[in-house]
């Protein structure tokens, strides 16, 4: 039933977004060698695969930080006054502008739009975990959290 | 309104909805069991008579949707599309977090209506949360034997699973979701061939909402008469409108469908949140145009908003008080767009980005006198002019607030600043 000529295997290509998370979970992007494995295990062109991930704003072909720090700038969040004061607090805290990492490489901060929490903004997302109905002191004591847990899978990887 | 006592946010509050057994003694699966003992076209005839419209934006009636599937026992397919993005939306969110098992059961009445044997679940990649408790309903449904080999006794068969997306809100369109679990861009197709003819890997596919497949349980349980006498003559049933914005209680409240937009944002939103009058109200999400006060006594259904223009969309009520730029608002709407545009078709993939460009310069005190009918000219080029919904939904904040707030605009170029600063 498939279209595209060069697709032997629907139902192997429908595995192609699974694929590339489980690729991007092992160095925390998809590096050129991950997307050519991908390829090659699910038959699709690696051009087709590389299309495919660079459509998606989750799947990142560029190193990131430890923790990946998305905040809404949402309308919503940005109505409430919360957006911009959240993103203006974080560049200051970590030292960063959206789109950076820390030199420690622990953080990334990225803007987003809509993490449907309008009714809870301002809103932001630090690798898969949502937090919500955010103020300044909220976000310090969330970052000197993960700080703590980054220290404590340092040393445990150490050991 | 206040007598009116919740049914698909019912089980939100109660401590561990989320689990099967709390749904079990709260009446859930009865439905189930009901439609199973059914004809699958009796099924298909009561959603039709209850008037059910699509929750996901579009309204379209869900019973011909099912009719449109073809009764023949061939390969068929049924997708939950859990990819909300619309801004302003967080209604499928709370019910998948919440009530999952009430989407599963909708799902299995579905399939069973229109023949399918295997249904996807495709959920926004950011619902992390959402996923788990997706998964974690899928695995209690089978294990009761509400999903597998011969659901309870009655021969008929269905598999489950989850599919994450990856970020995109294109995705929640119906033929762009079902590019995406095909493993592929997310980019809409062509229509016709609608997915009930051409859909998951070319077979018949029946796409619904979260919300939507929410309803159905609730329509077997209790009829299509008793669903018809919830909401309006064409506006049938329970809503769930997201407000969020300048008020007092930002939040998921259901109503009837119907229910005065000034019943949502006081009563139930608690008015404003300070001094400062309404100056604007996004009625269901960013897509759709902009509404003033004037408006507030417009009853929340389908027709109503389209008679003064608008749209209920998803139901999303983004509420907007006096003192914000309007310019600033759709520039930052645009900059969504923009992003969000799948860039298959040139009116939406270089229109969007030009608007915002113009919003942007016009926003910083840099707009140039004739850069309203350059809004305009270019707003017409994408209008009508894509594939998909989304080049239209593009252009309804710019086309909206320039017709309410054209001043404001005026104001900008003129003396190179916001009226409202």
């Amino acid at each position: 039933m498939a279209t595209d000529a060069y697709v032997l295997d629907p139902a192997k290509r429908s595995r192609l977004l699974t694929a590339l998370y489980i690729a991007q979970e092992q160095e925390g992007y998809l590096t050129p060698e991950a997307l050519k494995r991908v390829a090659e295990r699910l038959d699709v062109p690696e051009a087709e695969v590389y299309s495919t991930a660079s459509f998606y704003t989750l799947f990142r072909t560029e190193p990131v930080g430890q923790y990946v720090i998305q905040v809404c700038t949402g309308l919503s969040c940005y109505l409430v006054g919360g957006a911009e004061r959240l993103v203006d607090y974080l560049e200051q805290k970590l030292g960063v502008k959206p789109g950076e990492t820390t030199p420690d490489g622990l953080f990334t901060l990225q803007t987003v739009q809509c993490l449907a929490s309008c009714g809870t903004a301002p809103a932001m997302r630090v690798n898969d975990e949502l937090y919500e109905n955010l103020t300044a002191e909220k976000v310090d004591v969330l970052i000197d959290q993960l700080k703590v847990r980054a220290e404590r899978w340092a040393a445990l990887n150490r050991s | 309104m206040g007598s009116f006592e919740p049914i698909l946010t019912r089980n939100v509050g109660v401590p561990n909805s989320e689990h099967i057994a709390v749904y079990l003694k709260r009446g859930g699966y009865t439905a189930l069991r009901k439609a199973l003992k059914m004809p699958p076209d009796e099924l298909t005839a009561i959603v039709k008579d209850s008037g059910l419209r699509g929750r996901g934006g579009a309204g379209f009636p869900a019973g011909l949707k099912w009719g449109f599937m073809p009764k023949e026992p061939v390969t068929k397919y049924v997708c939950v599309n859990t990819d909300e993005g619309e801004p302003g939306t967080f209604k499928d969110r709370l019910l998948v977090e919440h009530d999952p098992h009430s989407i599963v059961e909708g799902v299995i009445i579905a399939s069973y209506a229109v023949g399918a044997h295997r249904a996807f679940v495709y959920i926004r990649g950011e619902f992390f949360l959402g996923v788990k408790r997706w998964i974690k309903a899928i695995e209690e449904a089978y294990a009761h034997g509400f999903l597998g080999k011969d659901i309870l006794d009655s021969g008929f068969d269905l598999d489950l699973s989850v599919h994450r997306g990856a970020g995109a809100y294109i995705c929640g369109e119906e033929t762009a979701l079902i590019n995406s679990l095909e493993g592929k861009r997310g980019e809409p197709r062509m229509k016709p061939p609608y997915p009930a003819q051409i859909g998951l890997w070319n077979e018949p596919t029946l796409v619904h909402n979260v919300e939507t497949l929410a309803n159905v349980p609730h329509i077997v349980n209790n009829g299509a008469d008793w669903y018809r006498s919830i909401g309006t003559e064409r506006s049938t049933g329970p809503k769930l409108f997201c407000v969020s914005g300048h008020v007092r209680r930002p939040g998921n409240y259901e109503v009837p469908l119907g229910t005065p937009l000034r019943t949502i944002i006081e009563e139930h939103a608690g008015g404003m949140r300070g001094d400062r009058p309404l100056k604007a109200v996004i009625p269901g999400g960013a897509s759709t145009p902009m509404l003033t006060p004037e408006h507030l006594d417009i009853p929340m259904d389908f027709e109503s908003l389209v008679e003064v223009g608008s749209m209920l969309g998803t139901g999303a009520v983004v509420v907007i008080e006096e003192g914000t730029c309007m310019v600033e608002v759709a520039r930052r709407l645009m900059d969504f767009f923009a992003h969000e545009s799948c860039g298959q078709c040139t009116p939406c993939r270089m229109g969007t980005r030009r608007l915002k460009e113009v919003l942007t310069r016009i926003v910083k005190g840099k707009g140039k006198p004739d850069d309203l009918d350059l809004l305009e000219t270019i707003s017409a080029g994408i209008f009508g002019h894509t594939l998909c919904p989304m080049g239209d939904a593009a252009v309804n904040p710019v086309l909206s607030s320039l017709k309410h707030f054209r001043d404001e605009y005026e104001h900008h170029i003129q003396y190179k600043r916001c009226k409202e600063a």
